[in-house]
């Protein structure tokens, strides 16, 4: 079965991209064949240069998952530890780097905590501060905040643009949320699916500063209703 | 009246009193109890149903019955001493109102809630050896008062005593069954079922053509493969870790495998996004999740390796060793031997099983069926 058909697209460093479309539009695949956790049949993709294969093998990106998948065995340090275990980086550079991510998610406090003594919310902060601790310049995040409630979600939002502001990083964010893709992004790709095609690249002319209330703003609803109009465009069956 | 505390044991412990009353004496021929303890015993029994109804707090109450139920099956079974076998239904309608009021006795015991953690955990210990007392106290009065040939149930104060008296040579078949074979047998046969589940992980093929194999080896007959192993290493104890090996490498290596399998396809996603090796996998993720159904193995082998090593010395082995003791004895219509075995070896099982859960509950402390939640 095709989930993708006919993608071109460059997205350049420092951006931050929003893949939003319904479910079966083949994004969570789009991110998947750029992390190398599947294989596109045909076409290329090159991350600085690279092929996928190569970019893991060079631990280029840190992945976030629909789920923090921390390990329960370890504790949160430990979990954030585990990629810098697995590339051999030394135990005075990892205690420096926990120590760093565990501030920028604001989780300092909760090193010793396991996984299951904290809330879903800060499960997956501490599974971003893993992929942040190996300094990766691209973060893939597969709707990271899918499966938290709506306040958490705000705030993880905010938190996350401030995250992206200070580290300069490149993110690719997966979501079926306009709001969500309109706050975060530079750019937003709209996607429909059967088979899983862009419809639509959005460039975002919202300012860098957002506060949570530039919602409401009439820019902000108009990339909104242009995001809306993408999906309903590529719906097929209605 | 308000505050007084009804339960259905005591009131049947009571009625049971009153039937044992009308249907006196407690044993026949001989009359081994005087009036006074006949009396006594009653008192007993029909005191501390009736004082565990007050409104006293419940630990008194627990004393009560507690004193009430033990000291009447003390005075029944040591009145029988010396007349097995001439009770009459009276004794047994007395026991069975005492264990009535040891179970009411339990009951108060496990709503208490102590704060203190000691008396906490002695009241955990407390409750099943009450529990446990009263099956051989059962037991005893049952043999005893019956009179039940000695070669069909020994009474268990007879196996005790004749397990006091023998231990130079309970220990030297504990020695030989358990410290050697079975501890060679299990370390060997747990081993190699782990090794082989690895390997069968790295190698398909291996996976396909050893999975079918081990599970041929599962299904061969102890009784069978005993006596060719025995040909095979000789009467000593190595024939007998060998029947362990062949009962214990199946359970490790089935688990195992299902174990590898049980780590979630994000948590392997995330271990590829960092390209990890075959090995730090294992290591970090997959064995670690596969813990559970390691110990689950290790848990099952403790027993089957018991077994094993018991059933292996049936075909052949020197003068020692506790599957030896069991066959000999039963030859001789040593029963209480058979049974003083049979004590240890359930004994040692149990010590065996529970050090296993013990390093099972340090070790997968996180997973929720340890953590409770």
């Amino acid at each position: 079965m095709q989930a993708l058909s006919d993608v071109d697209l460059t997205i350049k460093k420092g951006e931050f991209v929003s893949f939003i479309g319904p479910s079966g539009c083949g994004k969570t695949t789009f991110l998947r064949v750029i992390a190398d956790l599947e294989k596109p049949t045909s076409g290329t993709i090159s991350i600085n240069g690279m092929t996928p294969e190569q970019a893991r093998q060079a631990r280029a990106y840190g992945y976030v998952f629909q789920a923090a998948a921390l390990y329960p065995w370890r504790t949160i340090e430990r979990n954030i530890a585990l990629p810098l275990e697995i590339m051999g980086i030394s135990g005075v550079d990892q205690k420096a780097r926990i120590k760093r991510t565990m501030e920028l998610v604001n989780l300092s406090g909760f090193e010793k905590k396991f996984p299951w003594q904290l809330s879903g919310g800060m499960q997956q902060r501490a599974s971003i501060a893993r992929a942040l601790a190996f300094d990766a310049d691209l973060l893939l995040m597969d709707e990271p905040f899918g499966a938290l409630d709506e306040i958490v979600r705000d705030h993880l939002n905010e938190q996350l643009l401030e995250l992206w502001k200070r580290t300069n990083k490149t993110i690719c964010f997966v979501t079926h949320s306009i709001p969500e893709a309109v706050y975060l992004s530079t750019r937003i790709v709209v996607m429909s699916p059967r088979p899983g095609r862009v419809t639509d690249v959005i460039e975002s002319t919202l300012p860098h500063e957002r506060p949570l209330d530039i919602r409401e703003s009439p820019e902000f609803l108009a990339i909104a209703a242009r995001v809306r109009d993408g999906l309903r465009a590529g719906h097929s069956y209605d | 009246m308000s505050g007084l505390k009804l339960s259905w044991q005591a009131g049947l412990a009571l009625l049971f009193c009153v039937a044992a009353a009308i249907m006196l004496p407690l044993a026949g021929a001989a009359a081994p109890y005087s009036g006074g303890t006949t009396a006594l015993i009653f008192v007993l029994v029909a005191g501390a149903a009736l004082a565990s109804a007050l409104p006293v707090p419940n630990l008194i109450s627990a004393a009560i019955l507690f004193v009430g139920a033990h000291g009447a099956a003390w005075l029944l079974i040591a009145g029988i001493t010396g007349n097995e076998g001439t009770a009459r239904t009276s004794f047994f309608l007395l026991i069975i109102a005492g264990w009535l009021l040891a179970w009411r006795c339990v009951t108060v015991l496990s709503v208490l809630r102590p704060v203190d953690r000691l008396a906490n955990t002695l009241l955990r210990l407390l409750i099943p050896v009450i529990f446990g007392a009263w099956i051989l106290i059962l037991w005893e009065a049952i043999t005893r008062g019956a009179g039940i040939p000695f070669v069909l149930l020994p009474p268990p104060s007879a196996i005790g005593v004749r397990l006091a008296n023998s231990l130079p040579i309970l220990w030297a078949d504990v020695n030989q069954t358990i410290f050697k074979s079975v501890v060679a047998g299990y370390i060997l046969g747990c081993g190699a079922g782990f090794a082989t589940a690895i390997l069968a992980d790295r190698v398909p093929f291996l996976r396909r053509g050893l999975l079918p194999i081990g599970n041929m080896v599962s299904a061969l007959p102890i009784i069978g493969v005993a006596p060719i192993l025995v040909m095979w290493f000789g009467f000593d104890w190595p024939s007998k870790a060998a029947v362990v090996v062949v009962m214990t490498f199946f359970p490790m290596l089935v688990n195992t495998v299902a174990g590898l399998a049980a780590s979630g396809h994000m948590e392997r996603d995330l271990m590829r996004t960092y390209a990890s090796s075959y090995w730090q996998t294992l290591f970090k993720l997959r064995l670690p999740a596969a813990a559970p159904f390691i110990f689950n193995a290790l848990k099952i082998n403790s027993t089957l390796a018991m077994i094993g090593a018991i059933v292996a010395e049936f075909f052949g082995t020197p003068v020692v060793g506790m599957g030896f003791r069991i066959s000999t004895e039963v030859g001789r219509m040593n029963i209480d031997m058979v049974w003083a075995e049979i004590a240890v070896a359930a004994l040692a099982g149990s010590v065996f099983y529970g050090a296993i859960a013990l390093v099972e509950r340090a070790v997968t402390f996180w997973h929720p069926s340890v953590r409770g939640g």
